[in-house]
């Protein structure tokens, strides 16, 4: 009993000592297109350790897809600007040379693309495309590679694998094919995993079966994960800690359990608006958020999501609001009149006299859920 | 797959009849009497000897009996002969055939074997200086016709080295080199335009084949560049290249009337020119027939070769 209690200490000891997997600090992402230079990632930070999942959720276009393609160095074309920093394992990532890249590639960190139906190539068959890879980073036989395929697909749950090697992707059905990429991703037993939207075009009933695919892999595999969605109902309780991002930007950053209970973003909260519960009844109206994201070619000077927001202030257009922890130290938001404060709420009746719009939307919303609740 | 290939020929089959009887009609609907090429002028005055003869040859049949009587034969591998020379017109072909060919086949893979490194590395390095020239040089490429190419390879190559014989064919069965010696110049000269066109079409597909999703998660699997595009890219990218090689070998059968004239090579082309203008009507009808029939079989073997590039073509027909 004494000795586990000792080396547990340390083995923790040795974990906070060793920096995290994962250290992204300022990255800046643009590029740079006729009409300007569009700023789709500005300035984010934050630290993954191993076997932990991070969940980076926003709109399309907040910018998540282009933050994981730029950590791992994949945003294809040349008129890519990637700054800041991204340690793995202390390496700094945006300096290495395109050889190192392609060894830490598929052996060391992978990524799941959103659509499994154009992320595998239709004109090749899936036993190749499983362990192309594997043969290339660790020199096994045609014969190795062959046995491999078969229990990786065994592990994702894909009946009659053997057969299924001489498939092509056509022949399988979306969430089998998603199945196939998260294969693929795992075949070299990567310590990070980037999974972009995994089941955005899947449909429902198999979405669940990917997610939990994704987090049973990443549990027995202590991989680390990096979940990226426009859905926050994926991202609870899958996710140790959550992200929310806004045209570019964190707006806030805590655990997930957190986020749930005590979400201090506007924006934040628009997005837990907007996913429909089956507390409500059936025809009880969502509340979308109104507008779009900016124009991140000439972004707003204030808040990004002032535009948008049911609080805004005047102060909000004028000045940026900082990334700050609230409460205890490990939650960081970044608005003037956070959710659940007097501020906030003078804020929205403010708003409400004023007869903003998108202030009456949601105004609209709360009254209605309520008056049809009182009818019952 | 062999219910569809089974398919496919009926098909042929059904396309190869229409060729024929529009070939038929076309030949036939050409101005001037046939009679008049087989006889001297002054005994084309004598109208009881030409109608004799008009029946003799059947001439006088109303058209659909004509083609009737024709491809029954035709059927049998007897396309006539020629009024001129009185040669089978199936001799004429398996004679000159192989000549024409040959020169097709041979100029093809010259083109392909550069023209899909070219476009390739064009499509892949888009916009740089590489693709920049490669560009510039298929365009002029395109420029020149190519029996300037061939003027220019026989000025050189022939008469100031004296490598190559200027004119002339020598067969494979009488000497290999002699036959390679011959096809060198002809097949350059055709394949410089051949070069030009794949380069383009290999490019611009590959520019297109590389915005996939999936070539990019092939690269997020850490595989090297060169393997991603000729293993991952390539394929896909070969539709189009496949139906125009298909197109330039059927056109080549035909087509080579001004090369085969410049290097006085006996090939199909040329003896159907030559038939035209002696109104030779039994082997202009024989070969063309030939040339459409080979068309046809070309588009045919295309088609199934897409099947073979995409499984997903196999499975929707």
């Amino acid at each position: 009993m004494n000795t586990t209690v000792v080396s547990d200490a340390v083995v923790a000891d040795a974990n906070t000592s060793a920096s995290p997997l994962l250290v992204v600090e300022d990255l800046h992402t643009s590029f740079s297109i006729p009409r300007g230079e569009v700023k789709a990632v500005r300035g984010v930070s934050f630290e993954l350790e191993q076997g932990k999942t991070l969940g980076v959720v926003g709109e399309s276009g907040s910018g998540k897809t282009v933050l994981a393609r730029s950590i791992m160095r994949l945003n294809l074309g040349n008129n890519v600007t990637t700054t800041g920093s991204a340690k793995f394992r202390g390496l700094s990532i945006l300096d290495q040379p395109p050889k190192s890249m392609r060894q830490l590639w598929g052996n060391e960190m992978a990524m799941v693309f959103q659509d499994p139906m154009t992320a595998l190539n239709p004109l090749v068959k899936i036993g190749r495309q499983v362990t192309e890879h594997v043969r290339h980073h660790l020199g096994i036989s045609k014969k190795e590679a062959r046995s491999l395929a078969v229990d990786l697909l065994n592990e994702v749950r894909i009946p009659e694998p053997e057969s299924r090697l001489d498939s092509y992707p056509h022949e399988l059905s979306g969430g089998m094919r998603q199945r196939i990429c998260i294969a693929i991703a795992l075949a070299c037993e990567p310590t990070l995993l980037f999974a972009d939207e995994p089941t955005t075009a899947l449909d429902v009933t198999v979405q669940h079966q990917i997610l939990n695919l994704l987090n049973r892999e990443q549990e027995t595999r202590d991989m680390a994960m990096v979940l990226v969605t426009h859905d926050l109902g994926v991202v609870a309780g899958r996710t140790d800690e959550t992200m929310v991002m806004y045209a570019g930007n964190v707006v806030e950053k805590t655990s997930t359990h957190e986020l749930f209970n005590n979400m201090q973003h506007p924006y934040t909260e628009a997005l837990f608006r907007s996913i429909p519960k089956t507390s409500e009844r059936s025809h009880t109206r969502l509340t979308a958020i109104a507008g779009r994201p900016p124009d991140l070619i000439d972004p707003p000077t204030g808040c990004s999501f002032s535009p948008r927001c049911p609080y805004v202030q005047p102060k909000c257009r004028e000045e940026k609001p900082p990334l700050i922890p609230v409460n205890d130290g490990s939650h960081l938001s970044s608005c003037w009149f956070p959710v659940g404060t007097e501020e906030n709420k003078a804020a929205f009746r403010k708003n409400v006299a004023e007869g903003l719009p998108q202030t009456l939307v949601v105004e609209e919303a709360l009254a209605g859920g309520s008056s049809e609740g009182s009818e019952s | 797959m062999l219910k569809m290939l089974a398919a496919r020929f009926v098909r042929l089959i059904a396309t190869l009849l229409a060729v024929s009887f529009l070939t038929f009609f076309l030949v036939n609907t050409l101005p001037g009497d046939p009679i008049n090429a087989l006889i001297p002028p002054d005994a084309q005055q004598d109208r009881e000897f030409v109608e004799q003869l008009r029946e003799e040859y059947g001439l006088n049949d109303p058209f659909i009996v004509r083609y009737g009587s024709w491809l029954g034969d035709a059927i049998n591998g007897d396309l006539g002969r020629s009024v001129i020379t009185d040669q089978l017109v199936t001799d004429e072909i398996k004679h000159r055939i192989p000549v024409t060919a040959e020169l097709a086949v041979v100029s093809i893979g010259i083109a392909l074997l550069l023209a899909i490194p070219l476009g390739v590395t064009a499509g892949y390095r888009q916009g740089s200086r590489v693709d920049q020239s490669i560009s510039a040089m298929a365009q002029f490429l395109l420029s020149i016709p190519s029996f300037i190419v061939g003027l220019i390879l026989i000025y050189f190559l022939s008469i100031r080295l004296r490598w190559l014989p200027a004119t002339g064919w020598t067969r494979l069965t009488e000497s290999v080199t002699g036959n390679i010696k011959s096809v060198i110049m002809p097949a350059i000269s055709l394949a410089l335009t051949e070069i030009a066109v794949y380069t383009r079409i290999v490019r611009s597909d590959m520019i297109n084949t590389l915005k996939e999703t999936y070539v990019l998660s092939a690269k997020s699997k850490g595989l090297k560049d060169r393997f991603i595009l000729f293993r991952h890219a390539l394929r896909p990218s070969s539709l189009t290249l496949t139906t125009i090689v298909g197109l330039n070998i059927a056109g080549l059968i035909g087509g080579t009337v001004v090369i085969e004239q410049l290097f006085a090579l006996p090939g199909l082309g040329k003896r159907l020119l030559d038939a035209i203008f002696q109104r030779d009507f039994i082997m202009v009808q024989g070969v063309t027939v030939f040339m459409a029939c080979v068309y046809v079989v070309i588009n045919t073997l295309v088609d199934i070769f897409y099947m073979i590039i995409d499984p997903r073509i196999r499975r929707k027909s």
